[in-house]
Order: structure tokens, then C-alpha cells, then sequence
């Protein structure tokens, strides 16, 4: 209502417009855009550093970085300093040209998957109408940026886990996908700006009854194995593989695996947030007036940010309570479990949609 | 049908368990007032430990500087490490019966090799040592860190034996 990003983006728009032609302007709006999300990634990245760090040590009845900076507040920064300033190393039987590629493609995967993410009202990237199809589409390139990585390391580890990590990728996204799916169904479009639009009278996982609480709970356990985070990490298990795909990246390098990890769970949390928790849509009850007017002068990156950042802190509880599966374990799950429960149902959600059941 | 009942029972067993170690983590999050960690350097006058705490090894003294070790070598025996060594000497007892007898003379303790295992203090039969709550042990030369646990002139207490 009172927050709207088109005004302002169409503002830019012709301003830029009535100073030099149509081609220069598009050049513009994408430096500018580039200029952003690289923003919003540094940003991201040194939050999520301390955010992680300070909600593991919670949980473990510890403080957590607290020296640099008033409480700790540095040490994300003194973390990328000390990445930064450290040796690029490449192993010499290494694969030189794809040792270097790889770090590049999972970054830009995660740079792709913010396109079509509604952070407010008009304030979108690239309002693509088939959103939650090209969401899963590109998520799943990362796995060939991890595969590239474990196999031009020339190194056991490196491959083994970048192996478990794709056999791991590959089944997660089916349930992944289905329980969008499940959403899709409700709304009836793949635009996520839709998806967000259909939720003004109530989020899904409120809407859609327990089906889309099932498929909540699905996309988040799936969500969480395609982050290839504890206690799906099994690309990485330190105990086991040392690193995993990144054992031998050293640097800068290790950095933007690193960087891409964080992004792309905030990706995951934030396609999360859209889909089931109604993305920057504020907190409606149904007759309540004035506590709905209440909400509407929230701005809407505030409940964006605030949703995702949620749904990143349930994923960071996850990492910290549960122990590590094994690959046989992983499968499983997945094969047995999540994917017949995500299959039936998606059954329900049709007939529900069909019954006119949700709201 | 009873393969459904098995397969959901499984899923709602597992979701339980997990929610209970999530319950924890949980209590832990939103407690961060009950969090243990000193923050050593800054409250070393007001630091506390625990009970059990294991700094290193002493031999308790009375004020009649007396203590209660009758040198068995218990302690030296039960230690994996060879920390201990009890070297005696011949005392009269000129009190009661004016014979001969054994007695320590120096317990020696080397801190650098001990490692907090409490095994000697099990092993005491007279409880004679216990673990002190002094940690801060570094030091530039490691011949300070043997030790005469005795103090010069102590005796043993009357009537441990
Ligand atoms: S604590 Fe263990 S290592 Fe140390 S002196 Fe006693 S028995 Fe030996
Ligand atoms: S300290 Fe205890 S165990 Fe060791 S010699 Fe003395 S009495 Fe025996």
C-alpha cells in the first residue's frame, strides 16, 4: 500500500531513460542491479558468519565470538580480512582451469536464484513468470560447480564428497520440487510475484489446511539437504572427508564456496518465506481491522527479511541439535520417506484445490 | 495395512525424537542467562569454579603443618604417568616407642607430566592429597614445575596410621 519499489524503480527507469537511449539504459539497470545483489551478498554473507557463530554457541550453552568489537560484531569482518590476505594455494596435479572454474559457477548459481525473488512490493529483479520452475532449474546447477570442484582437486576427499553430495542434491531436489509443487497447485501460477500476490488474504500454510503445513515441513527438510548443511552435510563431514569438495581450495577461492553456502540458504529460507509464509505480505487475521492496519505500516522488506531470517535461524537450530546422517540414511529419507509422503501429498493438495477447500 | 501403521508410526517416532533434541537446543537458545563460560582473564578475582575442578595435586597441611601422608607410595604406584616419586627417610619416634621408622621425606611432584587423571588421589588411603583449584601453571623454566609437596619441618598427623 504505502510501500511501493515500482514508483521508485520506474523513476530510475525514465530518469535514465531521458539521458541517453533505450540499449544504454538496460546496460545501466543491470550494473545497477549487479551492484546490488554483490552488495547484498557481502552484506549477507559477513551477517550470517556472526549469526551462525552466535546462534551455535547458544545452543551449546557457549558465548561465542565476543573480543572483536563490541560483542563480537567484527569477527565476520576479521574472518574475510584473514580470508582475504591468505594464499591462493592450487595443488599441482590439479585440474588448473576447472580448479578455478568451479568456485565461479556455484557462486553464480547463487547470484541466479535471487532473480526472480520478490523482496517487496516491485522490488524484484526480474519478474519472470515462470518463477518457482526456473528456482529449481538453476538451484540445481550448484551440484555440477561442486562436481567440477571435487574432481579437478585431484584429491580422495574432494571426490568422495562432492560424489555424495551430487547423489545427495539430485534426490533432495524431487521432494523439494513436488512440495512447490504442492503451492503452485493452491495459487495457481509459477510467478512467485502471484504466489506472494495470492497470500494477501492469508498465508498458505495457514490457507492451505495440513496439506501445506506437510509440504512446509518437507520443503525445509529437503531445503536444508540441498544446502548440503549439517546434518545433511555430508559433502563436507570434516570427520569423515576433512573438507569434502573444498579441501583443497585455499583463500579467496574457499571463500566464495563459502559465500555461496550462506547464500544460497538464505535463497532456500527466502523461497520458504514466499511461498508458505507469504513472503513480504504482512501478518493478516481474518476480521481483526485495526491490528491488520497495524501490520500494513511495517514495511515489507522488514517481513521478507524478517520471515527468511527466521526460517535461516530454524535451519541454524537444525545444524545444531541433530547429528549427522549417514549416506545409506540420507537415501532413505529421502526415497522412503519424504518423497511417497510428498507424492500423496500432492495428491491431497489436487483434490483440495479441486474441492475448493482452501481458503 | 499393518505396513502403513508400522510406516506412519516410524514417521511420528522419529518427528518426537527429533522435536524433544530440538526441544533442548531450544531451552539452551532462550536461556543464554544459565550459559556457564567464564570469561577468564577479565573476572579472574571473581572466577569460580567447579566442585571438581582439577588444578593440581597438593598435599593438605594442618595448621600444626602436619599432614596425613604415611608414605605407602600408593599414590606413586597408581600414577600412569611416573608424576610422583616418594623418597623417605629414618625417623626415631621418640615419643611412644623410641624405635626407628619410615617416614617421607620429600614427595616430589612433577606438574609438567601430570595429567589430571585423580587416579593418586583415589589411590590414597589416608586421603593425605587432593586436587587444588590453581591452574595457572606457566612458566619460563620447567625445572619450577617439580614440586616438594611437603612443606620443610611438617610432620605426619598422629593417629593416621
Ligand atoms: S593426577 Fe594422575 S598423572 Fe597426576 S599425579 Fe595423580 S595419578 Fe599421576
Ligand atoms: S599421599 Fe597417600 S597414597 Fe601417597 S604415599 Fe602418602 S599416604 Fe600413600
Amino acid at each position: 500500500m504505502f510501500y511501493d519499489f515500482s514508483i521508485l524503480t520506474s523513476k530510475i527507469h525514465s530518469w535514465l531513460l531521458a539521458h541517453c537511449d533505450s540499449g544504454w539504459t538496460t546496460l545501466l539497470e543491470m550494473v545497477i542491479v549487479g551492484l546490488c545483489v554483490i552488495t547484498l551478498f557481502v552484506v549477507l554473507g559477513l551477517i550470517f558468519v556472526y549469526m551462525e557463530r552466535k546462534v551455535a554457541a547458544f545452543m551449546q550453552f557457549r558465548l561465542g565470538p565476543n573480543r572483536v568489537g563490541p560483542k563480537g560484531t567484527l569477527q565476520a569482518v576479521a574472518d574475510t580480512v584473514k580470508l582475504l590476505m591468505k594464499e591462493g594455494f592450487t595443488p599441482q596435479a590439479a585440474d588448473m582451469f576447472l580448479f578455478n572454474l568451479a568456485p565461479f559457477i556455484v557462486l553464480s548459481v547463487s547470484m541466479l536464484a535471487l532473480a526472480p525473488l520478490p523482496f517487496a512490493k516491485g522490488l524484484q529483479i526480474y519478474d519472470i513468470n515462470i518463477g518457482v520452475f526456473y528456482l529449481s532449474a538453476v538451484s540445481s546447477i550448484s551440484v555440477i560447480g561442486i562436481l567440477i570442484a571435487g574432481w579437478a582437486s585431484n584429491n580422495k576427499y574432494s571426490l568422495l564428497g562432492a560424489m555424495r553430495s551430487g547423489a545427495q542434491i539430485v534426490s533432495y531436489e524431487l521432494s523439494a520440487g513436488l512440495s512447490v509443487i504442492a503451492i503452485v497447485a493452491f495459487t495457481g501460477s509459477m510467478s512467485l510475484s502471484d504466489i506472494v500476490e495470492s497470500q494477501r488474504t492469508g498465508w498458505w500454510i495457514f490457507k492451505g489446511h495440513i496439506p501445506a503445513v506437510i509440504a512446509f515441513v518437507i520443503f525445509i527438510i529437503a531445503g536444508t539437504a540441498e544446502l548440503n548443511r549439517a546434518p545433511f552435510d555430508m559433502a563436507e563431514a570434516e570427520s569423515e572427508l576433512t573438507g569434502g569438495f573444498h579441501t583443497e581450495y585455499t583463500g579467496m577461492r574457499f571463500a566464495m564456496f563459502f559465500l555461496a553456502e550462506y547464500v544460497n540458504m538464505f535463497v532456500v529460507c527466502a523461497i520458504g518465506a514466499t511461498l508458505f509464509l507469504g513472503g513480504w505480505m504482512p501478518l493478516h487475521f481474518g476480521n481483526l481491522e485495526g491490528f491488520n492496519h497495524i501490520m500494513d505500516y511495517v514495511p515489507p522488506f522488514v517481513w521478507f527479511f524478517g520471515k527468511t531470517f527466521f526460517l535461516v535461524w530454524v535451519i541454524m537450530w537444525f545444524r545444531w541439535t541433530f547429528p549427522r546422517l549417514r549416506i545409506d540414511q540420507l537415501l532413505t529419507l529421502e526415497w522412503k520417506y519424504l518423497m511417497p509422503i510428498s507424492l500423496v501429498n500432492m495428491i491431497i493438495v489436487a483434490f483440495v484445490v479441486i474441492m475448493k477447500w482452501h481458503f | 495395512m499393518k505396513f502403513l501403521i508400522e510406516y506412519i508410526g516410524t514417521v511420528l517416532k522419529s518427528i518426537s525424537s527429533l522435536w524433544s533434541g530440538m526441544r533442548l537446543t531450544g531451552y539452551y537458545f532462550t536461556h543464554p542467562k544459565e550459559i556457564h563460560t567464564q570469561q577468564y582473564p577479565d573476572n579472574r578475582a571473581t572466577l569460580t569454579l567447579g566442585e571438581r575442578f582439577r588444578g593440581e595435586v597438593v598435599l593438605t597441611h594442618d595448621e600444626n603443618n602436619e599432614h596425613k601422608c604415611t608414605g605407602c607410595t600408593s599414590c606413586e604406584l597408581a600414577c600412569p604417568n611416573g608424576t610422583i616419586k616418594i623418597v623417605y627417610k629414618n625417623v626415631v619416634d621418640e615419643e611412644e616407642t623410641g624405635k626407628k621408622k619410615k617416614a617421607i621425606d620429600e614427595f616430589v611432584y612433577h606438574l609438567g607430566m601430570c595429567t589430571f587423571c585423580n587416579l593418586c588421589i583415589i589411590a590414597c588411603p589416608t586421603d593425605a592429597i587432593k586436587m587444588s583449584h590453581d591452574f595457572e601453571h606457566s612458566t619460563f623454566d620447567r625445572k619450577s614445575l617439580t614440586k616438594i609437596l611437603n612443606k620443610p619441618g611438617s610432620k605426619l598427623m598422629k593417629g593416621v596410621e
